[in-house]
């Protein structure tokens, strides 16, 4: 999957098996329209990056696959387990109900459900710009808050924990073991018991992304995770990412203005501007589209476009 | 000296009944932001559930173990007040979450005063009393016949606090609901996207906010042996002000607030002029509160991103 990069291939793999299908999103705020008719597939198991200039749209599609906007209009299919067929897509989308199950394991249409069953049933999880922490608490409990809902699930909510049935206590304790396996991952074993608030920036920023991945995704919703960041933590950031992706099966979308980042690690680029889509392919192919070249600087300024997209516009 | 001792005893007995009933006020407000008015009104009903429960314990059931009866009663109360107190959540405070911020203090008024009418026309105007129980003291020293005295009912309530604060640390700090409160409390938002279900932990707060009320109610209930419709409002007052006090939002600070409010009313009560002992609370609640406006445990105003 990984090596998909520069060898164009027609289906594309995010065509042949998309994990989220995007379909026709508008997301309108009064009369200004933010996201228009923007329609893309992001590949089960590969990184989709997202990416565009300033004001494109691109957190605002964002808002809306993870359940922090209801999209005017549109559909938000997530697959897990495997496609739908156009049929069963079809039979959902008619009827009143947010999911079903398929042949292939269940399908979501995330626009219909609650915020907190977009992470709970649909899995997926996001990340912000800005951090978004709970800076009062340690870091350890940020990431048992995560699990929340694997920790209260099947009727087992408070007053019988108070009753210390084993079930409970197992529960708790892969709850505590997945969070110090993340803890070890991201490096901050060591400060496990300090408040959030109190870390660098570098390691807040890996701290939510493991955060996130404690309830356990299917797809990953990076919101410029590298922003902010000096070389060497751009870097760890590279090597986490990579890892959630080939060790973890979770499949990654990802908006970044670092396109240091986004050439390295992505699969599958999407080019947002002024809330539609003006590309969508291989990172190669759409470091040379025109398009994407010109809507980046504009096309005079040829210096910066060069900075950003490496190659000469 | 003796009646600085007897004055302490029955300082803290009344403090920590509005230290129970302040944690409900902390607990909403940290959650989400309102103060809810009805909650000294809760407390009242609580009473009034603990008040039937007892008289049918006591007469139809005729359980003779006061123990026995008291205990039943405080499950039944905590029971029945959390069920009043997550349908008051529900109907009146749920569908207004997102409107303009007023909209809830100001139904919360409303209910406030529909409880307090509403027991009034169901149980009438008049003070209901209750037979006097656990009337038993121990005698602590005797002088020129001043006998300073520590009741059974005041250990009770001192041990049944101090018990349930535990456990209510216990829950709030190490348990998965508890975790899921406070970071509603830091981030609903985000809570919500990791899977919390940001609507059921505002209704469990609720619920265990007016579960401690209807142990305060029990215990208030059985210390004065009578209780009325209005007599939610003075200490509904008085466990919010120990809540500003103690800072709004920390759960502690509620504790000591309430027990502060508590020692200044029965100290000045014994010293100067028993007239003006919510003056005198009341008072010191504005000076600390112009020295430290975010209460004597509070945490200073965070920002929030």
């Amino acid at each position: 999957m990984a090596a998909a990069s520069f060898t164009p291939k027609v289906p594309k793999s995010w065509d042949r098996d998309p994990l989220l299908k995007v379909d026709h999103l508008s997301m309108r705020f009064g009369g200004l329209v933010a996201v228009g008719d923007v329609s893309f597939r992001a590949g089960r198991g590969e990184v989709t990056a997202v990416i565009g200039p300033n004001g494109a749209g691109k957190t605002t599609v964002f808002n809306c696959i993870t359940g922090f906007y209801k999209p005017s209009t549109g559909r938000l299919a997530l697959m897990q387990g495997g496609p739908a067929t156009m049929a069963e897509l079809d039979a959902l989308t008619a009827g009143g109900r947010a999911w079903a199950k398929t042949a292939a394991g269940a399908t979501y249409l995330l626009e219909r459900l609650p915020d907190h069953k977009v992470s709970s049933r649909a899995k997926v999880a996001r990340t912000f710009q800005n951090i978004r922490l709970f800076s009062g608490m340690t870091v350890l409990e940020n990431l048992l808050v995560a699990q929340h809902m694997s920790l209260t699930q099947a009727g087992l909510i408070n007053p019988v924990a108070l009753l210390n049935l084993p079930s409970w206590r197992r529960k708790q304790k892969a709850a505590l073991e997945l969070a110090l396996y993340w803890l070890d991952k991201i490096g901050l074993t060591a400060r496990a018991d300090d408040p959030a608030g109190d870390l660098p920036y570098g390691d807040q920023r890996r701290l939510e992304i493991a955060r996130a991945m404690c309830t356990q995704p299917v797809l990953l919703c990076l919101d410029e995770p590298a922003a902010g960041l000096n070389p060497r933590e751009s870097h760890e950031l590279n090597t986490l990412l990579r890892a959630i992706r080939t060790e973890h099966q979770t499949s990654i979308l990802l908006i970044e203005h670092d396109m240091s980042v986004v050439m390295e690690i992505s699969d599958h680029v999407v080019v947002l501007e002024y809330g539609r889509k003006i590309a969508d392919g291989a990172p190669g192919d759409v470091r040379n589209d025109p398009k994407v070249i010109a809507s980046y600087l504009g096309v005079e300024d040829e210096a910066e476009a060069v900075a950003v997209t490496g190659v000469p516009a | 000296m003796d009646i600085f001792l007897q004055q302490l005893i029955n300082g803290l007995t009344l403090g920590s009944i509005y230290g129970l009933i302040a944690i409900g006020y902390t607990m909403v407000f940290g959650i989400i932001g309102m103060v809810n008015f009805a909650h000294g009104d809760v407390f009242m009903v609580s009473a009034f559930i603990a008040l039937i429960c007892v008289l049918l314990l006591t007469t139809v059931v005729g359980i003779s173990s006061i123990f026995l009866v008291l205990a039943i009663t405080l499950v039944v109360a905590m029971a029945f007040t959390g069920l009043v107190s997550w349908a008051i959540e529900r109907l009146a405070y749920r569908p207004l979450r997102g409107s303009f911020r007023l909209a809830p203090m100001i139904s919360a008024i409303g209910m406030s005063i529909f409880l307090s009418n509403f027991v009034q026309v169901a149980q009438g105007p008049r003070n209901k009393p209750l037979p006097p129980m656990v009337p038993d003291v121990i005698v602590l020293m005797e002088r020129d016949g001043y006998q300073v005295t520590l009741a059974y009912k005041q250990i009770l309530i001192m041990a049944v606090t101090a018990g349930l604060l535990f456990g209510f640390w216990w829950l709030v700090q190490k348990t998965p609901l508890g975790r899921a409160q406070r970071a509603c409390e830091q981030d609903r938002k985000m809570a919500a996207l990791l899977g919390i279900n940001v609507d059921r932990t505002i209704s469990l707060t609720f619920v265990i906010g007016a579960a401690l009320a209807a142990v305060a109610g029990v215990l208030y209930l059985m210390y004065y042996g009578v209780v009325n419709f209005a007599d939610g409002f003075v200490p509904g007052v008085k466990a919010f002000t120990a809540a500003v006090l103690g800072g709004i939002g920390s759960l502690p600070g509620a504790v000591l607030g309430g027990l502060l409010i508590g020692l200044i009313e029965t100290f000045w009560s014994a010293y100067f002029s028993i007239e003006y002992k919510d003056v005198a609370a009341f008072s010191i609640l504005v000076v600390v509160l112009i020295f430290m406006p975010q209460g004597l445990l509070g945490r200073p105003e965070v920002e929030k991103v």
